[in-house]
């Protein structure tokens, strides 16, 4: 892709974030020189790798590597209070067909994992919810959702860094600052981290 | 003491502040951003004095105006323009004494879009992830310059290059865009491919540091569904449901979910910053492209 940058197409979500991790600990350790890992939802981009014959080299290689799975217990998980309160509950329970406050229970008993961030700094696409049908985008989207906003589209949770427009569907409200450039690190969720969402008192 | 800092007088069409960018947090959502020809931006800081990645401004179109509150050396680069200190005509691509109090005018652009105002010392906002640019994405870095701003300047440096003019590039009539394939060209038609590489499009005036955006025969695909969203480079040729192809400029977003056709070599890029609304663009295909 490019002269400098490799995209590589994996199986699915977790074989990206397996090979995710394995490029993170090969550049730790000194046998990988790349500025960008940006693991997606079944891809991680290397960019800026050294140059063309780099890049070529690696992409050579790279189907001959041994990827070890990830393992379960490897980080802390990282736990955000939320407040189920959002707009969009009744339509996604709805959705899912069960009574409203079940959905504060299902999604609160998950355990997510942040797949990839794009959209805005410090927006996370978690996976983790099972079992029940994926919840669309909205047809048309807010023009505002203010920050904190925990939201669902497709196979993804996520939290609005920052109030912005947006088109998942809202189901609660965070009080945890997911993004913060004059803190270290900025980003409460970066790719590999583990979160669950713990249901506070209304 | 003096107040190292200058005042908006006129903050133009859209005036931000840019250096290199901050490349290596595109995992975490973060453009890379940072000045779009990145080669006249390093040439008025040398200009100047300043280190390469100093923060200069860079200018839309029409300009912009400042008066320093202290004497500094400014240079002007880029897209050519007028320059004038209280009204005087002064050299474009040179280091300029303003005296502090005096009106610094960068003139619209006569060819181009982007010029370059470097000013000793460097524009020295806060820097965020290591980085002063202005990145009109994801809002991180100095929000664009408004009239009556005040800016703080950086320590002047020693000296300043000693040069009586340098080159200005010549307008290009068409913007050629040396193109290899893109991690999704197979998402497209042969017929599409080959239209890509063989027909004119012109620079659409929705343009804008995030990407170049063009008008011409629409691109049409192989392959319908959704694309799940994947990483994206400088330079990417992003393919939107209308066909009509985006490139990708420093501002893009860090993933996206359209299919990327081609991505444009960086060498390339400079020139696109600078093509004005209407400019013809040819994409000169690169690399092996099958089937086009």
């Amino acid at each position: 892709m490019g002269e400098r940058a490799l995209l590589v197409e994996v199986a699915d979500g977790t074989a990206a974030a397996a090979l995710h991790a394995e490029l993170l600990r090969r550049r730790a350790a000194g046998d990988l020189q790349v500025r960008e890992i940006v693991p997606a939802a079944r891809t991680v981009l290397l960019d800026g790798l050294t140059g063309h014959d780099e890049a070529r080299r690696l992409a050579a290689r790279l189907p001959s590597w041994e990827i070890p799975p990830l393992s379960a217990r490897a980080e802390d998980v990282l736990e955000l209070p939320v407040r189920y309160d959002g707009p969009d509950l009744a339509d996604v329970a709805a959705l899912w067909g069960v009574p409203v406050p079940e959905v504060a229970r299902i999604h609160s008993a998950a355990e997510f994992r942040v797949a990839f961030c794009g959209f805005a700094p410090g927006f996370g696409y978690l996976t983790g919810l099972g079992g029940v049908p994926e919840v669309p985008r909205r047809a048309t989207p807010r023009t505002a959702v203010p920050a904190g906003s925990v939201g669902l589209a497709g196979p993804y949770t996520g939290v609005y860094p920052r109030a912005s427009p947006g088109g998942w569907q809202l189901i609660g409200t965070t009080e945890a600052v997911l993004w913060d450039h004059a803190r270290v690190p900025a980003a409460l969720l970066t790719p590999g981290t583990r979160v669950r969402f713990v249901p506070e008192a209304r | 003491m003096t107040d190292r800092a200058f005042a908006v007088v006129r903050a133009g069409a859209l005036t931000t502040v840019q250096d290199g960018g901050r490349p290596g947090h595109a995992h975490l959502g973060v453009p890379r951003s940072g000045a779009l020809d990145r080669p006249a931006a390093a040439l008025v800081n040398r200009l100047v004095g300043n280190a390469s990645g100093a923060a200069v401004l860079e200018t839309t179109l029409n300009g912009c105006a400042l008066r320093p509150r202290c004497a500094v050396t400014a240079a002007v680069g880029g897209a050519p323009c007028a320059v004038t200190v209280d009204g005087r005509a002064v050299a474009w691509g040179t280091p300029v004494r303003v005296p502090a109090g005096a009106l610094l005018e960068v003139g619209p652009a006569v060819y181009g879009v982007r010029s370059y105002l470097a000013l000793g010392g460097g524009v020295a906002v806060e820097p965020v992830l290591g980085s002063r640019a202005t990145d009109l994405l994801s809002g991180l870095g100095p929000p664009p310059l408004t009239d009556g701003a005040v800016l703080p300047l950086g320590v002047a440096p020693l000296g300043h290059a000693r040069v009586d003019t340098v080159p200005q590039p010549g307008p290009p009539s068409e913007l050629i865009l040396r193109t290899t394939p893109g991690p999704r060209a197979d998402w497209f038609t042969t017929a599409a491919l080959r239209t890509l590489l063989t027909r004119p499009y012109r620079v659409s005036s929705a343009s804008n540091r995030i990407g170049l955006r063009t008008e011409g025969p629409p691109l049409e695909r192989a392959t319908t569904g959704e694309l799940p969203s994947e990483g994206m480079v400088l330079g990417a040729v992003q393919v939107p449901p209308d066909g009509n192809p985006v490139v990708f400029l420093a501002d893009h977003p860090t993933t996206g979910g359209y299919p990327v056709v081609g991505v444009v070599g960086e060498q390339d890029l400079t020139a696109a910053a600078q093509a004005v609304p209407g400019t013809v663009v040819r994409f000169v295909g690169a690399g092996v492209w099958s089937g086009a």
